[in-house]
């Protein structure tokens, strides 16, 4: 009899640390990953209304609707000997139920209305129209982003993280949760000012991508050939990420979106340095460059732009993405991978680089492949030899 | 039997034929809702006489330009942004050189935002949907003319005029 | 089971064709290529669900552990064109070929060769469009949407895709005249529209929407294929042309599929639902008009598919009021089978467990759906796991749960065996618990942000995609059962014959043949009496 009860009670305490366990559990997933954001601007706290306004209708609608065919399986069951009714219709019943529904739609409307003509037409509180502070382009290719300050002249590429591209790989030994960010961090955020109105023109190089901040509240379509026009104002300094949401080829769930919203005496600041960074690069990109720097630039550059198909140990992924490591064309004629590099391989999964890259960074990605692993060419390529081609 | 066999056939044949005519039918659509961005070809004479021009009222409008990454041109507009009074002509110019030392054919597409400004983006001089040949390291000025229709909605107060070169395969 | 006399005696088992060639490949008879249907379709639903669950599998857990990703997006493209033109439409052909003509007291389809030419097509259809996982650069991966640019990168498995289509889309067609055919002129006397079986108004509404679509369908690809062959410029920007017209005119034809997938669903819950309430369909008419209704307003909503392609102020609205209007005719339906529930007296054989099953869980799907339509939400959800638990939960737990409750519903007929009521109810409770499981987590993890169509995931989508793929696994494993059970009841192994009315309240000329129902049917044509309907317009 004790030992039953002293049975039961452990029974019971098993129970309850589960119960805890699985209610501790329940909550933080609630507070992450349960529910939609309410983000960090004014159209997200929008659409998270909206979303919850009808997650609740249909909550109601739900219960009501399964309450009633619940019960009725319940209360009209052949085994309680209830025999059928045999009415089959009632044109009041049926005029409630395509009424109500139809009065539900129309509240739902009205909100949903006002909030798309907001989006398409910004306006402040009093109503009056936003005048935009500033416009960024961001132009998605295969499989990265591309972001121009059009009144700064700024522009960069924003590509997935090497620690993510490496842990990604198959067999690569290494468990997601230990990178910080996993997937979801890039090699240059954008860097925005809060509260600030920024228009966003979005277009794409080749297929069509979708730039997506869920904290922002809206996700738009970059079609090649065409611009579309969407805008934010982000209330809360922060860095929100994102993913490109249209399918666009092989690397499609690996084009994060990172932005940071920072102040404006920090963004001012940023805006400043990466100026004095592109004139920097400019300068660079027609300068001679030591073995060294090509080699060091050319990792960092290989890692981001080459290692999702070449692979960081140069052994490629055969026979779609050949191996480097002891290619013949990284080991041949330094014109002919050069060739490569900027032009592409037609009818292959090589791209050409030469409009997306820089000269200087397509010469030092070259000069680090010809020395790097076990090839032999140990030669170099500067930037004006890829000019050259280039413009061959 | 033998007609509803006939007429449902016939009708299936009929929408193979309007998955065609789609195509006609969108361009049109476009055209007259600026969906997509693209605006109305020609300018009519009537349009521009009709102009009652507020000499106070002030739109932006940005130039754009993007290069496909397979053409090696430098292609960018003269000016970032212009004031404009809708009503008014206006000219600006796009710069564009073959860096190549081949000659390359290119085909440039545009583009206006917001969608409903497009409607009211008029060009009379214009370089798009016609084929630009560069000789190797030509460079050429591209004009544009064009006039912002006073019609344009009062809440629009930027808008952009993009283009896209592509280069065309021979 | 009293009127079965009338019938039986005279069209008896051998008139049946001798040897398999005959039998099958050459057949004109409604019930064989019936079967020929279902049995391709369960083919290429284990095909489609095994490419499922190494789908699920791969997302597990965070991280590439088994396949990579261009070879993800090759299964996620094949799951999806596989299951829905290989899986779910031919197995409502098959419901079709095997029912109408008995449902409505006709000897067999209007078309009989037509039939046997349009089953025939799909194996080679699909024969091709599964050869291109073996193709240099794999099978289509730009997803079952097809959009250029993307579609076009991809090498020559187009051509293989485009043809295949091609052919299904002509089968398809073909099938959906010999139905408009059948029902329009093959009546028996007495049997007018409104007395028709609801199965066969769905049908004859779906036969439609097929002949409306499927065309602009291949019309679609074939301008792909010449984007991609000849130079044109259809959907080039380059050439002038524009990538979204294609979405345009592929929603134009995918909104009324995704309802050609659901309306014969509707009928054949129609028919299960009064069969064990033993009580009559409540609201016939408005089922009908509903049905219509749906069947309209599905070509006037495709652009919701589209809210963040960019569109004018104007389109948006007008395809969100569209699309909410689809919710008042698709609740009449709901609110009528719940209506002929009430005050019946039910039993819960299997296909009515599928049915009710079917009835709440489409409607999730539905509330998702109305969720999805609100515009500037959908901003939010548009191209998440959000989407991809919407159309699960209509397409699987409705449209799949509505065929699998209709096999249970009249594999007796066919056979001439009851299948076993234990084995059926085990099917039903794995398959609803874990079906639930693998798609309800997937509402979460749209909203927590986790775009469909990616191979791999941040960690912190982890815990939900590891729930999804078990209840993957354990679902999957389910189907494999259930093809246990359709082969032990069509061996007859464990099971009782089945009687000709089969069950207690069962109404509609199909119950007053034998059991099972014998080659050739209503050879003379059918002496139809009101009683023998479920359906008499007599209000």
């Amino acid at each position: 009899m004790n030992k039953e009860k002293s049975y039961s009670s452990s029974g019971l305490k098993i129970f309850l640390w589960v119960a805890l366990v699985l209610l501790v559990n329940g909550s933080a997933l609630a507070k992450s990953s349960l529910n939609m954001t309410q983000g960090v601007t004014e159209f997200s706290k929008i659409a998270y209304d909206l979303h919850m306004i009808v997650l609740w209708i249909c909550v109601v609608i739900g219960v009501l609707v399964f309450g009633a065919m619940i019960y009725s399986m319940f209360a009209h069951r052949k085994s309680k000997g209830v025999t059928a009714a045999q009415f089959s219709h009632s044109t009041t019943a049926e005029i409630i139920w395509t009424v109500i529904p139809i009065v539900i739609l129309i509240i739902i409307a009205f909100p949903a209305t006002k909030a798309l003509i907001k989006m398409e037409a910004p306006t402040d509180a009093e109503g009056k129209n936003i005048v935009m502070d500033m416009t960024i382009k961001v132009t998605g290719f295969q499989w990265k982003w591309k972001y121009d300050y059009l009144d700064e002249g700024i522009s960069f590429l924003s590509t997935l993280k090497s620690d993510s591209n490496i842990a990604r790989q198959i067999g690569s030994g290494i468990n997601p949760a230990t990178v910080e960010n996993y997937l979801l961090d890039v090699d240059h955020p954008l860097v925005i000012p809060v509260d600030t109105n920024i228009r966003i023109l979005l277009t794409a190089n080749d297929v069509i991508h979708s730039w997506w901040v869920p904290e922002f509240g809206w996700k738009r379509d970059a079609v090649p050939g065409f611009v579309n026009e969407a805008w934010t104002n982000v209330k809360k300094i922060g860095t929100y990420r994102g993913q490109c949401a249209e399918l666009c080829g092989k690397d499609h769930g690996f084009m994060p979106v990172v932005v940071n919203v920072v102040s404006k005496e920090d963004y001012a600041n940023w805006v400043e340095s990466q100026k004095g960074e592109q004139k920097v690069a400019a300068v660079k990109n027609n300068a001679q460059w030591s073995k060294v720097d090509l080699i060091s630039k050319g990792k960092e550059v290989f890692n981001s732009q080459c290692a999702t198909c070449h692979q960081a140990t140069g052994k490629g992924m055969p026979p779609t993405f050949p191996a480097l490591d002891g290619s013949a064309v990284v080991n041949g004629p330094i014109d002919e991978q050069i060739k490569t590099v900027v032009f592409g391989r037609k009818g292959t999964a090589m791209a050409a680089f030469g409009g997306i890259l820089s000269e200087s960074d397509i010469a030092a990605a070259i000069t680090y492949t010809r020395n790097a692993w076990g090839n032999t060419a140990k030669d170099v390529a500067q930037p004006k030899d890829v000019k050259k081609i280039k413009n061959s | 039997m033998k007609k509803t066999v006939l007429k449902t056939a016939l009708f299936a044949v009929l929408m193979f034929g309007f998955a065609f005519a789609l195509i006609p039918l969108y361009d049109t659509f476009c055209e007259i809702t600026g969906l997509n961005g693209k605006t109305s070809g020609q300018v009519e004479a009537d349009l521009v006489k009709n102009q009652v021009i507020d000499e106070n009222r002030k739109v932006i409008v940005q130039f754009d330009s993007s290069v496909n990454s397979e053409l090696n041109w430098e292609f960018r507009p003269t000016e970032f942004e212009m004031e404009v009074i809708p009503g008014k002509f206006y000219h600006t110019e796009f710069y564009a050189k073959n860096l190549s030392n081949k000659d390359i054919t290119g085909q440039a597409t545009y583009s206006v935002t917001p969608a409903k400004a497009s409607l009211y983006f008029n060009k009379t001089e214009c370089f798009c949907f016609t084929k630009q040949t560069l000789k190797a390291h030509e460079e050429v000025k591209m004009p544009v003319t064009f006039i912002v229709d006073t019609k344009l909605a009062n809440d629009v107060k930027i808008m952009t005029l993009s283009y896209t070169f592509f280069k065309l395969e021979s | 089971m009293s009127h079965a006399e009338t019938h039986s005696h005279d069209h008896d088992h051998d008139h049946k064709p001798k040897g398999f060639v005959k039998r099958w490949l050459m057949t004109t008879n409604h019930k064989d290529i019936g079967t020929l249907y279902l049995i391709f379709s369960l083919t290429m639903f284990i095909f489609g669900g095994a490419l499922a669950m190494i789908i699920r599998l791969e997302l597990f857990q965070p991280g590439l552990q088994f396949v990579q990703p261009e070879f993800f997006n090759q299964l996620t493209t094949m799951h999806a064109l596989i299951m829905v033109f290989g899986a779910v439409m031919p197995a409502f052909v098959g419901f079709a070929n095997w029912m109408i003509p008995i449902m409505i007291g006709a000897p067999d389809m209007a078309l009989p060769r037509m039939n046997n030419w349009s089953f025939w097509i799909l194996p080679f259809a699909f024969t091709m469009l599964a050869s291109t996982f073996f193709m240099d650069g794999g099978a289509p991966a730009a997803g079952w949407t097809l959009y250029p640019p993307l579609v076009l990168q991809g090498g020559h498995n187009l051509a293989f895709a485009v043809f295949a289509i091609h052919m299904l889309g002509i089968s398809s067609i073909m099938g959906a005249i010999n139905v408009i055919a059948t029902i329009m002129n093959m009546r028996a006397p007495n049997m007018g529209y409104l007395k028709m079986p609801l199965f066969v108004w769905t049908w004859l509404i779906t036969a439609f929407l097929l002949i409306a679509v499927m065309p602009v369908f291949a019309g679609a690809v074939t301008m792909l294929l010449t984007d991609h062959y000849f130079g044109t410029s259809f959907f080039n920007a380059a050439g002038g042309g524009d990538p979204v017209l294609f979405q345009h005119i592929f929603w134009f034809f995918g909104h009324p599929e995704v309802y050609i997938m659901i309306l014969p669903s509707f009928g054949i819950i129609s028919e299960i639902i009064p069969t064990f309430a033993r009580k009559p369909l409540f609201g016939y008419v408005s089922m009908v008009y509903a049905t219509a209704g749906i069947a309209f307003l599905s070509f006037i909503v495709w652009a919701h598919h589209m809210f963040s392609v960019g569109m004018p102020l104007g389109g948006e609205l007008f395809f969100m009021y569209a699309t909410f209007l689809i919710s008042i005719p698709t609740g009449v339906k709901v609110f009528n089978w719940v209506s002929t529930m009430w005050k019946g007296s039910m039993t819960f054989e299997t296909p009515m467990l599928w049915s009710i099953a079917f009835i709440i869980l489409f409607t999730i799907g539905g509330f998702s759906g109305l969720m999805l339509a609100i515009a500037p939400a959908d901003f939010q959800y548009h191209d998440t796991y959000f989407v991809v638990a919407h159309f699960h939960y209509v397409l699987v737990t409705g449209a799949v749960f509505a065929i699998i409750g209709g096999v249970y519903y009249w594999i007796p007929k066919w056979t001439g065996n009851m299948y076993s009521e234990r084995l059926g109810k085990i099917h039903f409770w794995w398959s609803v618990i874990s079906v639930n499981v693998l798609f309800f987590p997937q509402h979460f993890l749209g909203l927590a942000g986790m775009p469909r169509r990616i191979p791999d995931y941040s960690v912190q989508f982890a815990n939900w995609n590891m729930w999804s793929s078990i209840g993957g696994f354990a679902f999957g494993l389910a189907q494999i059962f259930f093809c246990i059970i359709v082969w032990r009841t069509i061996k007859g192994k464990g099971t009782s014959k089945a009687t000709d009315r089969v069950w207690e309240g069962a109404k509609g000329l199909e119950w007053f043949i034998p059991s099972p129902a014998p080659h050739h049917t209503f050879q003379d044509g059918a002496p139809v009496n009101d009683e023998h309907l479920a359906h008499v317009s007599s209000h």
